[in-house]
């Protein structure tokens, strides 16, 4: 829970985005995070981000569920409760797959949209600054985090130069918060760096 | 676009392997037909008969999935595929080749009365059977000659339309309102084939063509079964013929992404075949009612076994732990290795429909079905190469190709 400087400019058009992520990554700036209205295809790889290891995790997941069911059933219909049902084998392998299958899918669905949750920090109640509020609208806004060695008047003129329409310092938090908005909306009003 | 080769120049090496492949299979054919097909012996007879059966409904089927691709892809206004939608075509244009083989044998087949084939064919068992009589409205040879003629002929007729309205496409660039007309005009035809294709593929031909040697089984889940079978192996000849081209330098606007997307229909459509077989498998299994298991007592636990599992490794086990991950389904050696086993996969899939019916005891696997094969795939690569090198390779002037270009998954 640390405020943090964070430089923001923002973009109207991808076209003008995808150029200016580029000169600002060439300059040696560390983008934190670009928030868009939609999804940007070509945008993850523009900005460098490694691929997603989502799948692996569903993937594990998955292999969780079957086991599960495998080792569950397998258990109780050999070893726990035998039954004879309609004269099959008690280890009825085809009968199983059905829910084998079933499990696979439900540890593999609620894992992963669990940890793809964890990973985005979204849950409810669960809140988090907004740099931009059209963000969600029609601008695309580049966040750029500051550390000692930044000059941000600098980084605001490259931004600038690079087809920023709007450009702005904050000193925002960097990760969530529990709660409401309160907090952002403070900031919102009072900002306290003017350009 | 200056650097596009549009034109295709078929490369020596693929003529003359298409010949060689063909010459194996004429010698395969020849000496087949005089030590089986002119044989006393009823089991040789059904053998090669059986053997010319299953490999050209395999490769009607197979090459109609390309239209199948092209007309589903039309009508969902898909553009991704446009960028390779030649290639599709051009495998679409044996439909009437192999149909007419498959006619030809078909033809033979029910006109000479073979009931070791087709047991309805026997008029005397028919008529003491009351399963078979209760069926004979739909399994006799005058229904089976006209569905059949008509369903090739469709297929072949409905696909050539599309071909046709793809041609328009080269001759200059489209303003709004024609590409529009173009859309809504393809998307009529592409209509047409796929009402037709639901009415035979997905229902009744998989039933008279290969169902009907089971004269008393039967499973609802067949046409479907066979339908994802075609088509899976359909997708992977068409990823194998997008990989020959990128790899003797044509189809420049395809790339990993498209293959990509190929990828993901072999992958996904291998996953829908275990499906449908399963659910086939499964449900005999439990009900374990006499006339249903019949079809797998001799698949599961006769000479057909290895066959049998083989065919579940190959076209469910390979491609699920294969193909899964993305990078494999962008690697163009590892798709081009996929596409020939679920190729094989199916083809033994088909070779067990048919002769696991017809030669219950004992499998005949061998020279000649493997040199039938080598003829159909022969004149397959042949006259594929033959169609691509007659048209443009790239539909140009076609209003979804810029989005095809710059495809991304």
């Amino acid at each position: 829970m640390a405020q943090k400087k964070f430089v923001v400019g923002c973009f109207d058009e991808e076209k003008v985005l995808f150029p200016a992520v580029k000169q600002v990554r060439a300059a040696g700036y560390k983008i934190k995070d670009v928030y868009t209205p939609f999804a940007v295809h070509g945008l993850d790889h523009a900005l460098g981000m490694r691929e997603t290891s989502l799948h692996t995790a569903g993937f594990i997941y998955g292999i969780t569920g079957t086991a599960t069911a495998v080792s569950a059933i397998s258990w109780i219909f050999t070893k726990d409760w035998p039954l004879n049902i309609g004269g099959k084998p008690h280890f009825a392998l085809p009968a199983w797959i059905p829910i084998i299958f079933e499990l696979t899918v439900l540890f593999a669905a609620v894992g992963m949209v669990m940890t793809f949750c964890w990973l985005c920090q979204l849950a409810p109640g669960v809140k988090k600054h907004h740099f931009h509020k059209r963000a969600t609208d029609d601008l695309f806004v580049m966040v750029i985090e500051c550390t000692e060695k930044t000059n941000a008047e600098d980084l605001v003129a490259l931004l600038k130069s690079n087809g920023a329409v709007e450009t702005d310092i904050q000193i925002a938090e960097e990760g969530w918060w529990f709660g409401t908005y309160d907090k952002n909306d403070d900031l919102y009003n009072n900002k306290q760096v003017a350009l | 676009m200056a650097s596009i080769k549009e034109q295709f120049e078929i490369p020596g090496s693929l003529k003359t392997w298409s010949y060689a492949l063909i010459g194996i299979g004429g010698a395969a054919l020849l000496y087949g037909m005089f030590t089986k097909g002119f044989s006393s012996d009823e089991h040789e007879q059904v053998h090669f008969w059986g053997t010319l059966m299953y490999n050209s409904i395999f490769w009607t089927l197979v090459t109609n999935a390309a239209m199948f691709f092209l007309c589903f892809s039309t009508m969902a206004m898909a553009a991704w595929m446009q960028s390779f939608r030649r290639i599709a075509e051009a495998i679409s244009t044996l439909v009437p080749i192999f149909g007419g083989i498959t006619l030809l044998v078909l033809f033979y087949v029910v006109l000479s009365h073979n009931h070791h084939i087709y047991h309805w064919l026997d008029a005397e068992a028919v008529a003491k059977d009351p399963i078979l009589k209760g069926k004979s409205g739909f399994l006799n040879p005058t229904f089976f000659i006209i569905w059949t003629t008509l369903t090739i002929s469709l297929w072949s007729y409905f696909g050539y339309r599309m071909r046709q309205i793809s041609l328009e496409a080269d001759i200059a660039p489209m303003d709004a309102d024609t590409a529009h007309k173009f859309n809504v005009r393809s998307m009529v035809r592409s209509g047409f084939f796929l009402v037709w294709f639901g009415l035979t593929v997905a229902s009744t031909v998989p039933w008279l063509w290969l169902m009907s040697i089971d004269a008393h089984w039967y499973s609802t889940m067949y046409s479907w079964y066979t339908f994802a079978s075609s088509f899976v192996a359909g997708m992977a000849l068409i990823a194998l013929w997008l990989i020959y081209m990128k790899n003797k330098g044509y189809m420049e606007l395809s790339n990993s992404e498209h293959l990509h997307d190929v990828g993901k229909f072999m992958f996904a459509f291998s996953i829908f075949w275990t499906y449908l077989w399963f659910s086939q498998y499964m449900l005999i299994w439990y009900a374990n009612i006499p006339e249903e298991t019949v079809y797998f007592k001799h698949r599961v636990q006769g000479a057909y076994k290895p066959i049998f599992f083989l065919n579940l490794f190959i076209n469910f086990l390979c491609p699920l732990i294969i193909l899964m991950k993305r990078s494999a389904k962008r690697n163009f050696t590892l798709m081009a290795f996929m596409a020939v086993l679920i190729l094989f996969g199916h083809w033994i899939d088909f070779y067990q429909m048919v002769m696991g019916s017809l030669m219950k005891e004992h499998v005949s696997l061998g020279w000649f079905d493997f040199g039938i094969l080598s003829f159909f795939v022969g004149l397959m690569i042949l006259m594929v190469a033959r169609s691509m090198a007659s048209k443009p390779l790239i539909a140009k002037y076609h209003p979804f190709l810029k989005e095809s270009i710059i495809h991304q998954v």
